[in-house]
């Protein structure tokens, strides 16, 4: 039995204020309405691609899936003026193959799963250890997973505590917390976690909501949570923390739906990808045929697009 | 390992003295492109009155223009109504009621309005397009709200159709005769449905007269009641001025007539009424306030205010139009509510994209300026958000006003526009005591995350509709209506079909 943090959840909650379920699924509804078209869409479309981070997740990854992974994040397709993702996400096994993929000199940013991804399970000392030597291997970016167990616990202190270790073990590198919004499951949980994380946060680091290792990852609902999170902390603060949802996320149109929230919640300051990313593989392929039909006219079969990253 | 983390209040404490408080930036980085509904309205050039089930000229032989507010153009001609059009429709109404509909068995009633509601469905898009081109009000609630919910109260009356034994448990049922109806310009549509639906399933037939400015949709659902065949004079409708509705309640054959409307025009037609005998139900205004305690979830009590008044352009007799809000969170609400003001998009109604969309008339339009006025030349502090409006149309920017008393007009006249009063309130006594303080009594909103203060709140406050951590919920099965000065009679529900029966 654990020594017991009664009330932790209550105090937090009148800090921070509650999260209305039905409300927070009405407002998100309204997003899937928005009619985005022509040039809008366009437009959207293209700053979509640019803040994919391109992942790939898996057991039977090697060095030379990784290469693929990389040399679709800088040539996404060949005839269409796309940008590059912002990222590549991988294991940090695979950190040092996808460096040498994408060499120095890339404004294509190297991001590792770390931290006993996706459990976290581990001492953390080994968890450190895995963040650093992702970062040596030449990682610009971690996600690491929070403690859910100690956040569950009311144990926020020490979730808050493994945070900003892995924070300092980051060096320069941007650090993203995954707050693992399933295994939080309500709204309140997820804007609470969300709070613990930015506190301990600095400018530019991001949030994320799922590893994409669970059954319930993005939605516009838990992405809603957290961006007025980031939002009301901001305005408090003048902290800007960045926003990632990861997993789900499949077709552009789910995609512009997201973009409209961040639009329409946090404004233009995030309508970058600094600010805001989306943990993806297959939808990168999809943007691009969204494009190739704007451009054309007419739908590309999918084999037209190269498929270097089928996962997540 | 390193030592950790003080624990940072939300309070802006960290931030750096000096410096300009955070703003967010709400510009056109990205901007949605014009998505305007192109389903055909299907409009005709002049519409003509449906007497008998038929369309006939009006005996004036006078039309008059509706016009689309979004653009001040003309849609189409409608017929005027006068007193020979009115006895016309009662004896219509009288023949059908006696002859047909009155002796109907319930199921067979059932399947004319299951026919209307499918018919209703399946022209859905058209009918929105026109409801919107009439009334002004964005796409978006036409497509979503009116036209569905229209349907969905012809199919949930064609349920009860048969079932009548059941309405009043104990007691049998029987229609009333022929009913007179006048509704609103705000929910042409929708309010037709709720007079119209609930009246012919318990076999009354029906006299019906669509506001003078909203007309067009009466009409485009005449031509789906004569495709579903319903007996010739089952439902007559008659388009017209104010004038015209006064007929309608006045004349000797309706046993029962039903307004939805100003309570300056409804206490007018209950003294015309008074001592006839004639049954009664009246659904008037409503100065509703949406109560907001510290404890709330905020941003979706926000959502709950946007949509309480600027849902319709505030053109709704239960819209929230007093924001009562709790003192210690009244800063914080205010600026979340000016947060999201910015990015509603106020335009034309046809666009997917538009939020808030036109007022009905120039004359509302007046009306409304008129009550910004009144409120800033009583020391209100108004606030709206910077938007482009179309250069032509009744347009009016959501509008907020603090500092706002319980005496200051805006406070306690109906506005029917896009205008919040936002009052404070530190107990829930005072609270109760200022959303009572109003002669209207239709509906409230209450915001909190403790239930045991929503039963409290539910039972003190003098409206007849109290919703909770939500506002501006509607379904057919749910009675809607009003205290005090808002009316009496309910719509909707069981309640609201025993006001269309005698026990006997």
């Amino acid at each position: 039995m654990s020594a017991g943090f009664p009330n932790a959840f209550r105090r937090l909650c009148d800090e921070i204020g509650p999260v209305d379920a039905v409300g927070i699924e009405e407002r998100v509804a309204k997003y899937a309405t928005r009619s985005i078209k022509k040039a809008s869409k366009i437009t959207g479309l293209n700053l979509a691609v640019s803040m994919v981070d391109l992942t790939t997740l898996e057991g039977k990854d090697t060095p030379d899936k990784v290469a693929s992974l990389c040399r679709k994040a800088l040539h996404p397709h060949e005839g269409l003026n796309v940008p590059q993702v912002a990222a590549v996400c991988v294991y940090p096994s695979m950190v040092k193959h996808a460096r040498r993929a994408l060499g120095e000199d890339t404004a294509v940013r190297i991001a590792s799963v770390a931290t006993a991804f996706p459990s976290g399970q581990a001492p953390l000392r080994t968890r450190l250890a895995e963040v650093k030597s992702a970062v040596a291997d030449g990682a610009d970016e971690i996600d690491m997973v929070i403690n859910r167990g100690a956040f569950l616990a009311g144990e926020y202190q020490r979730m808050q505590d493994e945070i900003v270790a892995v924070r300092d073990a980051c060096g320069t590198a941007t650090l993203k917390v995954i707050l693992e919004v399933s295994e939080l499951e309500t709204y309140d949980n997820i804007r609470a976690a969300s709070f613990l994380a930015m506190r301990v946060l600095r400018p530019g680091d991001f949030i994320k909501t799922s590893t994409g290792k669970t059954s319930l990852n993005a939605t516009l609902g838990n992405n809603q949570v957290m961006l007025e999170a980031i939002r009301d902390f901001y305005l408090a603060t003048g902290t800007p923390i960045a926003m990632k949802p990861a997993g789900g996320i499949r077709t552009a149109k789910q995609a512009l739906h997201f973009l409209v929230a961040v639009k329409e919640t946090l404004g233009d300051g995030w309508l970058n990808n600094t600010r805001y990313r989306f943990g993806a593989s297959s939808l990168l392929n999809d943007l691009l045929r969204q494009l190739e039909k704007e451009k054309t006219g007419a739908y590309q079969a999918p084999y037209y697009f190269s498929e270097a990253a089928e996962s997540y | 390992m390193p030592t950790l983390t003080d624990k940072k209040p939300v309070r802006p404490t960290n931030r750096a003295l000096g410096r300009p408080a955070p703003e967010l930036i709400f510009g056109d980085l990205w901007e949605y492109d014009p998505a305007p509904e192109t389903a055909d309205p299907k409009l005709k050039p002049r519409y003509e009155l449906f007497i008998g089930g038929k369309f006939v000229a009006p005996a004036s032989g006078k039309y008059f223009d509706s016009i689309n507010p979004a653009n001040e153009t003309k849609i189409a001609e409608m017929a005027l109504g006068s007193a020979p059009d009115v006895d016309a429709a009662y004896r219509a109404a009288q023949k059908a009621q006696e002859g047909v509909w009155g002796k109907m068995p319930g199921k067979e009633r059932a399947k004319y309005l299951y026919r209307i509601a499918r018919l209703l469905q399946d022209r859905a898009r058209e009918f929105a397009v026109a409801e919107t081109m009439d009334n002004g009000k964005p796409i978006k609630e036409t497509r979503d709200f009116d036209v569905p919910m229209a349907a969905a109260h012809f199919f949930y009356h064609a349920g009860w159709a048969d079932k009548l034994d059941y309405v009043a448990p104990g007691r049998r049922v029987a229609p009333l005769g022929i009913v007179g109806q006048v509704i609103p310009w705000n929910f042409p549509l929708l309010m037709m449905a709720w007079k119209l639906a609930p009246a012919l399933a318990m076999g009354n037939c029906a006299v019906i007269k669509p506001a003078t400015n909203t007309p067009l949709s009466a009409l485009k659902l005449a031509e789906i009641i004569q495709d579903a065949g319903l007996p010739p004079g089952v439902v007559n409708i008659l388009t017209g001025p104010g004038s015209t509705g006064g007929l309608i309640m006045a004349h000797p054959l309706a046993a029962k007539i039903a307004f939805t409307g100003s309570t300056e025009v409804g206490k007018v037609i209950m003294r015309s009424v008074a001592g006839t005998g004639k049954r009664m139900t009246m659904e008037l205004g409503g100065k509703a306030a949406n109560i907001v305690f510290d404890d709330a979830p905020l941003d979706q009590a926000v959502e709950g205010i946007v949509n309480g008044i600027f849902f319709n352009q505030g053109q709704v007799c239960c819209a929230g139009s007093r924001l009562l809000v709790h003192e210690p969170v009244a800063d914080a609400v205010v600026a979340k509510l000016r947060n999201r003001l910015r990015v509603l998009r106020v335009g034309d109604p046809l666009d997917k994209n538009t939020d808030v969309g036109a007022i009905v008339s120039r004359d509302q339009l007046e009306t409304v300026r008129g009550y910004l006025d009144a409120g800033v030349k009583e020391g209100a502090k108004m606030w709206q958000p910077p938007c482009r409006l179309p250069a032509k149309g009744f347009y009016m920017p959501p509008t907020l006003f603090t500092g706002v008393t319980q005496s200051h007009r805006i406070a306690r006249e109906e506005i029917f526009g896009p205008v919040l009063a936002i009052i404070t309130f530190r107990t829930v006594d005072e609270a109760i005591e200022k959303a009572n303080n109003t002669e209207y009594g239709l509906s409230a909103g209450v915001w909190t995350d403790k239930g045991s203060r929503i039963l409290k709140m539910s039972t003190e406050l003098k409206a007849g509709v109290v919703w909770a951590n939500t506002f501006n919920k509607f379904d057919p099965a749910s009675p809607f209506g009003g205290y005090k000065e808002s009316g009496f009679g309910r719509e909707g529900g069981r309640q609201g079909l025993l006001d269309y029966c005698k026990l006997v």
